[in-house]
């Protein structure tokens, strides 16, 4: 359903490249450096990401960057619609309280799946800041929450589907629009 | 997955899917609010017509950190005293608004009647001398936790098969994964037939000291286990897991015990208390896979947010 299929491709693997290094230059200008800063990268593709993110960050800054995953799995409000599967690993290797916290994720759409990552760290801690890394900002929010950081902003109807592809998970980098039903 | 009733006949993937899924409740449990949302709004009954302390208290722990509310029953206050049907009080307890119930009943199958009555996801917290999943499966995770795997490893469990439920799921879990499973018994602990069983058999726990694991069973005065027995002192001079035994054992090798632990006679207390005792994460695990199994039977995702 992918590259190669027949929908058209509006990010390849340099777009992708590009946006992680101008998001990760906007992080570090925001938090003026990386000291107290964690990625939290949101399953399962906003893993991958962060750990871009955090890699480029380092670079940048000639330092370390902590990553952390998060399954949001245990927040959702819209639970017991849909026959379950395995949660994956939520692992936050330093304590969150007093640090900038940038959450990352692939695609920003409806807003709920940050609300529920926003519950979960709140219960793990007391950030100093929370942020929002999206590669893909889609519109149509059904939350008031908005981006920090974005890759590209992707109009969209709300029928379509956005597909972004990550070599980590996929084999390759890519993001593409597939029309709705 | 509608029920948990039993690990019998349970496929390896969806115990080690059971088994990952308790592992992130491990990591929850650990968090500074050791709470999640996953099941706000539900509710959860405790029918236990057999007493628990553990098991009981174990699920409602699990239920609460999942934000399930749960109500109780006990057959000594209830109207079961007054001569109300197991049908009727099961249905009365679905009519109050309960969305699973955890059941635990001296005779074999009574949570599966339960299950037909109510048509509610229902989890088997133990029924006669037959089933006890939840405590499998916790057991399987503490073992697997400590070995990283059950694949190969030798599992003694010695005591009082007979009348254990603890048993006979332990059995079918630790098979199911991999290990290998030897029942340690006076022939009288031992059930009548144990053909198509996938067990081996010593007459003694001095033949097992070499195993990686060896779980100790309760004598359950309360079904009978004690009067089949000479005397206490000749069981434990046979099978007993003393201090003298223990020294023997492999540094590599552990203790367990589901509990509640007659000490001085199936163990000694320098065992029980011994670092290489996995009695307290046993424990401990029982809440994280009791949510495990909760989050899988009453817990749902979604797609597109």
């Amino acid at each position: 359903m992918f590259l190669g299929d027949p929908v058209p491709s509006v990010m390849g693997s340099e777009d992708i490249g590009r946006a992680i290094r101008r998001m990760a230059h906007e992080i570090v200008e925001r938090n003026e450096g990386a000291d107290d800063l964690i990625l939290v990268g949101i399953h399962t593709r906003g893993v991958p990401l962060a750990r871009r993110l955090a890699q480029v960050i380092g670079e940048i800054e000639a330092t370390t960057v902590p990553v952390g995953t998060l399954d949001i799995g245990l927040y959702r409000d819209d639970i017991s619609q849909r026959p379950t599967t395995a949660l994956a690993q939520t692992r936050i290797p330093v304590d969150i309280s007093g640090r900038a916290v940038v959450l990352v994720d692939d695609v920003l759409f409806t807003g709920r799946t940050i609300r529920a990552a926003l519950d979960a760290l709140i219960d793990m801690g007391r950030p100093r800041v929370v942020q929002l890394a999206a590669l893909v900002d889609r519109g149509h929010r059904q939350l008031p929450i908005r981006a920090d950081f974005v890759g590209k902003n992707l109009p969209t109807s709300a029928t379509e589907r956005v597909w972004v592809h990550l070599t980590e998970i996929d084999g390759a980098d890519g993001v593409a629009i597939e029309e709705g039903p | 997955m509608n029920d948990f009733l039993t690990v019998e006949g349970l496929p390896r993937a969806e115990l080690t899917s059971l088994l990952d899924l308790s592992d992130e409740f491990v990591e929850v449990l650990a968090r500074p609010i050791p709470k999640v949302p996953a099941l706000r709004g539900r509710t959860v009954a405790m029918l236990f017509f057999e007493p628990s302390t553990r098991t009981r208290m174990s699920f409602e722990r699990a239920a609460k950190a999942l934000s399930a509310d749960t109500m109780s029953f006990s057959p000594g206050t209830s109207s079961l005293s007054k001569g109300e049907s197991l049908k009727d009080t099961a249905l009365t307890i679905k009519a109050m608004g309960a969305d699973a119930l955890v059941v635990r009943h001296a005779s074999t199958g009574a949570p599966w009647r339960i299950a037909e009555w109510t048509g509610l996801p229902v989890l088997n917290g133990g029924d006669g001398a037959h089933q006890h999943p939840t405590q499998a499966l916790l057991d399987a995770l503490t073992i697997r936790q400590h070995f990283g795997n059950l694949e190969g490893l030798q599992v003694a469990i010695v005591g009082d098969i007979r009348h254990s439920r603890v048993a006979r799921s332990n059995i079918a879990a630790f098979s199911t994964l991999g290990a290998t499973v030897t029942l340690v018994a006076p022939k009288t602990l031992l059930p009548v037939d144990l053909a198509g069983w996938p067990v081996h058999t010593a007459a003694a726990i001095d033949e097992v000291l070499d195993s990686d694991v060896i779980y100790l069973l309760r004598i359950q005065k309360e079904r009978g286990g004690a009067s089949v027995l000479p005397s206490l002192p000749e069981y434990v001079s046979r099978f007993g897991l003393t201090w003298d035994r223990f020294a023997r054992m492999s540094s590599d090798s552990v203790v367990m015990h589901p509990g509640p632990m007659n000490r001085g006679v199936e163990i000694a207390p320098e065992v029980a208390d011994h670092p290489r005792s996995l009695v307290e994460p046993q424990v401990a695990n029982g809440v994280a896979v009791r949510m495990a199994v909760l989050f899988r039977l009453l817990g749902g995702e979604a797609d597109d947010v």
